[in-house]
């Protein structure tokens, strides 16, 4: 179950914690960071189901925009 | 090379066979196209007493650089249609893998790592071996009637089976069958002329496939790389195989050109840069590749069935191409034997769509997702990846997502309309739709092993049955339906008069999570229909009916 009500002990800290470990890093190092950083939280979450409902919650009100380039049809 | 058979199966060629003189017959069953699957398909019904015609428009086998890795079950199956055995002797052996990331090792697995099997987990044996012990076990089959360059030309459903126009190098004929199978690859002849398609992706990106000769020291382990130093932003895998060949893939990049990177000018220096300045190799085989997934809607089209790369594709990473059509190839025959001896019903031939179509569904789901991993489909997809593999070093959570493949496992027909669903508490992996595990066992006091004792047709396993039970299991008949009973007792055990009896020195009823009285119904493909703690002759009778297509509570 994907808590929406607040849970975080510290919330400030975090926040301030969150971005204060992207400081200095460029666009892209910052994108590796936050990779790490999914992958860690997922792992200790750990339940499927909470998981999909946060990648559902986190898509909401995102337009793909973009295309995927690897894939082609073939017949 | 030469085989053991003292013939060099990839320079064999053969003479086209003359075209009969009349064909009036309808033959019960052709088989288009003599690759592993149509050989396969054709052994297993050729074997069990039925006349097959097997079609091929090439005067010889495989050639060059093609499947590889043969998965533990492929070898059972091999195994059962009677030539394993030279295939695993000609063959590298393997169960152990690495993966590599930049200059260190990220982790090993060990895909068998319990004792107690008869065959490994894979072993890598070039595909024109595999064919060529196929064909000669295929050869000592009198009713395998085998036709080299004969093509097929047309294609024709008809109200008994199918019409098939035939070319050969002197002049056409007409061939009726009442089930054609369409084992003509992934270009299937068959499939296009009967307006049929198969959809799916193709990865943009391009893969160097190199086999060299050397004598080297690396061990018989699947290795991969990400990103290693010889071949920087781009992955590579090795395999050894027979020969001393070595199978070595070449992640390109889709910017590569196909035609300047397979000249040895090019593939050398890879080569090269991979074994050290110092290595001493002989480049054998050299191409290109692009990888794709695919498959037909339906693998069954009223009388004709599709089996191997003409039904589906996948890529290489996992070895799910071969190994899933000889999955096919064994789930079609017992089928086709059991309708064409009128025992079961046009549901039963159904069911190998069902089965098969959700087993290339979990072979593609697979292989995509591997291929997703070693070629990121966008620069999201490459980040995650990458972090990944470097969170790999040290979290052993990482490692898990780490895909360079996911090898080959048989299928569990889960929903099968075949299987009875348990009423009895079983813990283990032997549910109603797996594949049945092995296990060492003695046999008229010699070491035998559980796969080889259940043969072509279903099998009862009796788990050291009670007086009681044996009396019971004595009154049983499948009626019509060939059905072994085979008692599986532990060592000591006395004799019982009628039945085949192996002693099992406990791993069998371990892996069966067998108790005393504890019966098993498998189907001739070894796969699992039903299970019981207690011997039901009207349990058994009805899942032995079900398990041949007939619908719950009707009679055989």
């Amino acid at each position: 179950m994907l808590k929406l009500d607040p849970n975080l002990t510290q919330a400030d800290d975090f926040y301030e914690a969150l971005i204060e470990a992207h400081r200095g890093l460029s666009a892209a190092q910052s994108g590796r960071l936050n990779a790490k950083l999914i992958l860690l939280l997922a792992n200790q979450i750990g339940d499927f189901d909470t998981l999909r409902a946060a990648l559902a919650k986190a898509g909401e009100g995102i337009e793909p925009a973009g295309e995927d380039a690897t894939l082609e049809i073939v017949d | 090379m030469v085989a053991a058979t003292g013939i060099d199966y990839e320079a064999l060629r053969l003479p086209a066979t003359p075209r009969p003189d009349s064909e009036a017959r309808r033959h019960p069953v052709v088989i288009v196209g003599a690759g592993p699957i149509g050989l396969a398909t054709a052994i297993d019904l050729a074997q069990n007493g039925l006349d097959v015609v097997l079609i091929e428009e090439d005067d010889h086998l495989s050639t060059g650089s093609r499947a590889i890795c043969f998965a533990k079950r492929t070898l059972e199956i091999f195994d059962r249609l009677g030539c394993g055995e030279p295939m695993v002797r000609q063959g590298v052996g393997w169960s152990k893998g690495r993966v590599f990331h930049r200059d260190g090792q990220l982790y090993d697995f060990d895909l068998l790592p319990e004792a107690g099997h008869r065959r490994p987990a894979f072993i890598n044996l070039q595909q024109y071996y595999v064919e060529g012990y196929l064909f000669e076990r295929a050869k000592a089959l009198p009713r395998l009637d085998m036709r080299w360059r004969h093509r097929v030309a047309g294609v024709k459903v008809d109200a008994d089976g199918v019409k098939l126009d035939i070319e050969t190098p002197d002049g056409g004929y007409a061939l009726k069958a009442r089930y054609l199978v369409a084992a003509d690859g992934s270009r299937s002849f068959v499939r296009k002329a009967m307006g049929l398609e198969s959809h799916g992706q193709t990865f943009r990106d391009r893969f160097l496939i190199a086999d060299v000769r050397m004598e080297a020291d690396f061990p018989a382990e699947r290795w991969f790389w990400f990103d290693p130093p010889f071949h920087p932003g781009q992955s590579a895998l090795l395999h050894r195989q027979s020969d001393n060949v070595w199978r070595i893939d070449f992640q390109l990049g889709w910017d590569a050109d196909p035609q300047v990177e397979r000249q040895p000018e090019r593939v050398l220096p890879r080569v090269r840069a991979l074994l050290g300045k110092q290595a001493k190799f002989e480049l054998v085989w050299a191409s290109v590749y692009t990888f794709s997934c695919l498959r037909m809607e339906s693998f069954r089209h009223g009388p004709v069935f599709f089996v191997g790369d003409s039904a589906h594709g996948v890529s290489p990473f996992g070895a799910r191409g071969a190994n899933s059509g000889v999955q096919d190839a064994e789930n079609l025959a017992w089928k086709l034997r059991l309708a064409l001896s009128g025992l079961a019903p046009e549901a039963l031939l159904d069911s190998y769509g069902g089965e098969r179509e959700l087993a290339a569904d979990e072979n593609i789901k697979h292989s995509t997702r591997s291929t997703d991993f070693i070629t990121p489909k966008s620069e999201v997809s490459r980040q995650f990846r990458d972090a990944t593999l470097e969170l790999a070093r040290d979290c052993g959570f990482a490692r898990g997502l780490v895909n360079s493949g996911r090898l080959s496992k048989p299928s569990v027909y889960a929903g099968s309309p075949l299987n009875t669903p348990d009423e009895d508490a079983f813990a283990g992996a032997m549910t109603p739709g797996a594949p049945s595990a092995d296990a060492p066992i003695r046999r008229d006091g010699g070491e035998a092993w559980l796969l080889s004792v259940s043969g072509d047709d279903f099998a009862l396993l009796a788990f050291s049955p009670s007086q009681q039970e044996i009396a019971a299991l004595r009154a049983f008949s499948g009626g019509d339906i060939p059905l072994s009973v085979v008692l599986v007792a532990p060592p000591g055990a006395p004799d019982i008069a009628g039945f085949v009896r192996i002693a099992d020195g406990g791993l069998a009823a371990e892996r069966f999570d067998a108790t005393p009285g504890t019966v098993y119904l498998l189907r001739p493909d070894q796969h699992i229909a039903a299970r019981w703690r207690r011997f039901d002759a009207a349990k058994v009778a009805a899942a032995l009916r079900r398990a041949c297509g007939h619908a719950e509570g009707t009679r055989c």
